[in-house]
């Protein structure tokens, strides 16, 4: 393949691996990356939304040139039964600022742009090039990989590896365990276009303004799982996954799930008329801060989602992906201009950094909620349901006092769980939060 | 009340979704190959449903079977059977298989 050795190859082309690989380019080392795809983004899948934060620390004025769909004016938070939400929406004219904190983008377009860069910081990209296994010397300190290509080795000081979640290669290679069914989310998306003044008038918006719509509730048939439908300028973002295992369990397909979604009364009026055009699905890492695996040793760093860098609740993760993927460019660049060796003891600088970040402490904090939320199943069939009657009858006038509905409302929750089983969710889930 | 089995069977039809997706199949070499039973196990049946590609089928005889030129490379199919190894999966070879425009 390429005879030259190289000071590091990198592996995968989505942020993780691009951010490393631009990172380390930049910075005048010989970079290698290889991504199977025919094109960076032709495997990757995202809602999505693009935290600018963690970009700009690579990128400054990528404003300038990225493919940035809309930036986000407006959440909305909805807790759903079958025929109604509930919801939180916040807008606000300060998110119309000059360097708007959160764009919609479309993966495939994004990821283009952002290899780009890479390669003109002078990194050298292979496309269509699986990585089948790492390479170790006699000691064991990995020294290059091999791919599927014709005399496909690849030699360097060392390997970084921006695989994926389903990051074959490191487990492979005995770097990490198995995933495991219950701490990953399956996630299915459809594409769907319309003209530009139909998004904005539907969604009240002007100029590049967007909204995304974060959902839960009986949506995901009693599943651990979440929705979510984000505008782009000219097509709309919808999906919904749920965790692996509970699919297994469940019978449900997501397919029908998220046919089931894109039928709710509350959706389908966004969505009419509107031509789907792609119909994508991937994995998502939930298990969170204890299902991180060893991040570093002789010759390797894993960086993104093949290091479980998922912050669930908040929905982030490209983010986190950028953030170790710099972290650990800047740790490999750090060592080589010290002239030290990239050994398993000096690269676990890139732990300590890592560890005074955002990225492990925000994971640190919610450690506890994967456990929760599997645990705790209610939460997405049966709370939802309750608010949403709470609601109703909160909001109907019809001769009944305000007094009764309030003790009607009560008397439905403790019907639905226990007094002292909803003391203890709320409990539960404080613990959790902290 | 929405019960699962019912969404499940909601009449989804997964083949025009993937109509609309671009793929570069790599002609003879499936990347999945399903180890060879007479009765499936239940987690192999489960891939009929779990696999949001529809990939996974059950032939006359009521043995699982793939075809896996719609697969969206997700790797559901692969981490649920990791611990029975009833499936051996590889990715397509570099370039092969699903092209997404968007993501
Ligand atoms: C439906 C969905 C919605 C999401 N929404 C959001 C969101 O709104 N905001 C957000 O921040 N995050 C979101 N995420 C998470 C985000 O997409 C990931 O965290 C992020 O893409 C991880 O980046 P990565 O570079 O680590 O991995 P990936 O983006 O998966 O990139 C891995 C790359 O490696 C390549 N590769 C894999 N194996 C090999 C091999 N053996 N040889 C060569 N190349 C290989 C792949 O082709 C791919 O290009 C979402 C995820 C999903 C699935
Ligand atoms: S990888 Fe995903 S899409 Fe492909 S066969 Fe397996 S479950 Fe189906």
């Amino acid at each position: 393949m390429i005879e030259e050795r190289f000071d590091a190859i990198v592996v995968g082309a989505g942020p993780s691996g691009n951010a490393a690989a631009y990172t380390m380019a930049k910075e005048g080392l010989k970079v290698l990356q290889l991504e199977r795809g025919e094109y960076p983004g032709s495997k990757n899948v995202q809602g999505a939304i693009l935290y600018a934060n963690a970009l700009e620390k690579l990128i400054p004025d990528f404003r300038e040139d990225a493919p940035l769909e809309r930036h986000i004016i407006e959440q909305r938070i909805w807790t759903m039964d079958d025929k109604s939400y509930v919801g939180m929406h916040y807008r606000s004219e300060d998110f119309n600022e000059e360097r708007p904190n959160r764009y919609t983008i479309i993966r495939a377009q994004f990821d283009k742009w952002f290899s780009r860069k890479v390669r003109e910081a002078g990194a050298t990209l292979l496309c269509e090039t699986t990585v089948k296994e790492l390479l170790r010397d006699a000691k064991g300190k990995v020294i290059g990989v091999r791919t599927d290509r014709d005399n496909g080795v690849a030699f360097a000081d060392v390997v970084i590896l921006g695989e994926g979640v389903n990051g074959l290669v490191g487990q492979r290679s005995g770097l990490r365990s198995e995933l495991k069914p219950d701490s990953v989310a399956l996630a299915v998306k459809e594409m769907h276009f319309l003209p530009r003044e139909v998004i904005e008038s539907r969604f009240n918006l002007k100029d590049n303004e967007g909204v995304v719509i974060e959902a839960m509730g009986t949506i995901t048939a009693g599943m651990t799982g979440t929705a979510f439908l984000y505008t782009n300028q000219e097509s709309i973002s919808v999906g919904i996954g749920c965790i692996v295992s509970d699919f297994a369990e469940n019978g449900a397909t997501p397919y029908g799930l998220l046919e089931a979604f894109k039928n709710h009364p509350s959706i389908k009026p966004l969505l009419a008329n509107s031509e789907c055009k792609e119909y994508a699905a991937h994995l998502i890492p939930e298990g969170g801060y204890n299902s991180i695996p060893e991040l570093y040793g002789d010759g390797w760093i894993v960086v993104g989602d093949a290091g479980q860098f998922v912050n669930a609740v908040h929905r982030e993760g490209s983010n986190l992906a950028m953030t170790t993927g710099r972290i650990a460019g800047e740790t490999v660049v750090w060592l080589k201009r010290r002239r030290e060796e990239l050994s398993k003891a000096n690269l676990a600088e890139y732990k300590r950094r890592l560890d005074e970040t955002f990225v492990m402490k925000d994971l640190k904090k919610y450690r506890r909620i994967p456990a929760f939320l599997h645990n705790n199943k209610h939460v997405f069939g049966l709370y939802p349901k309750l608010v949403a009657a709470a609601a109703q009858t909160w909001f109907r006038v019809d001769g009944a006092d305000k007094l009764s509905k309030e003790k009607e409302i009560l008397k439905s929750f403790r019907k639905g769980r226990t007094l002292s089983g909803l003391i203890g969710d709320a409990f539960k889930l404080a613990r959790s939060w902290r | 009340m929405t019960n699962a089995v019912e969404i499940g069977a909601s009449g989804a039809k997964v083949e025009e979704k993937l109509f609309q997706n671009r793929y570069l199949v790599d002609a003879g070499r499936p990347h999945i190959q399903i180890r060879p039973h007479e009765i499936p196990s239940k987690i192999l049946l489960s891939l009929t449903y779990t696999c949001p590609a529809g990939c996974y089928s059950r032939n006359d005889r009521g043995q699982v079977e793939i075809a896996a030129d719609g697969c969206l490379e997700c790797g559901t199919c692969r981490i649920v059977t990791a611990e029975t190894g009833e499936i051996q999966w590889e990715y397509p070879r570099g370039g092969y298989g699903v092209l997404y425009k968007f993501g």
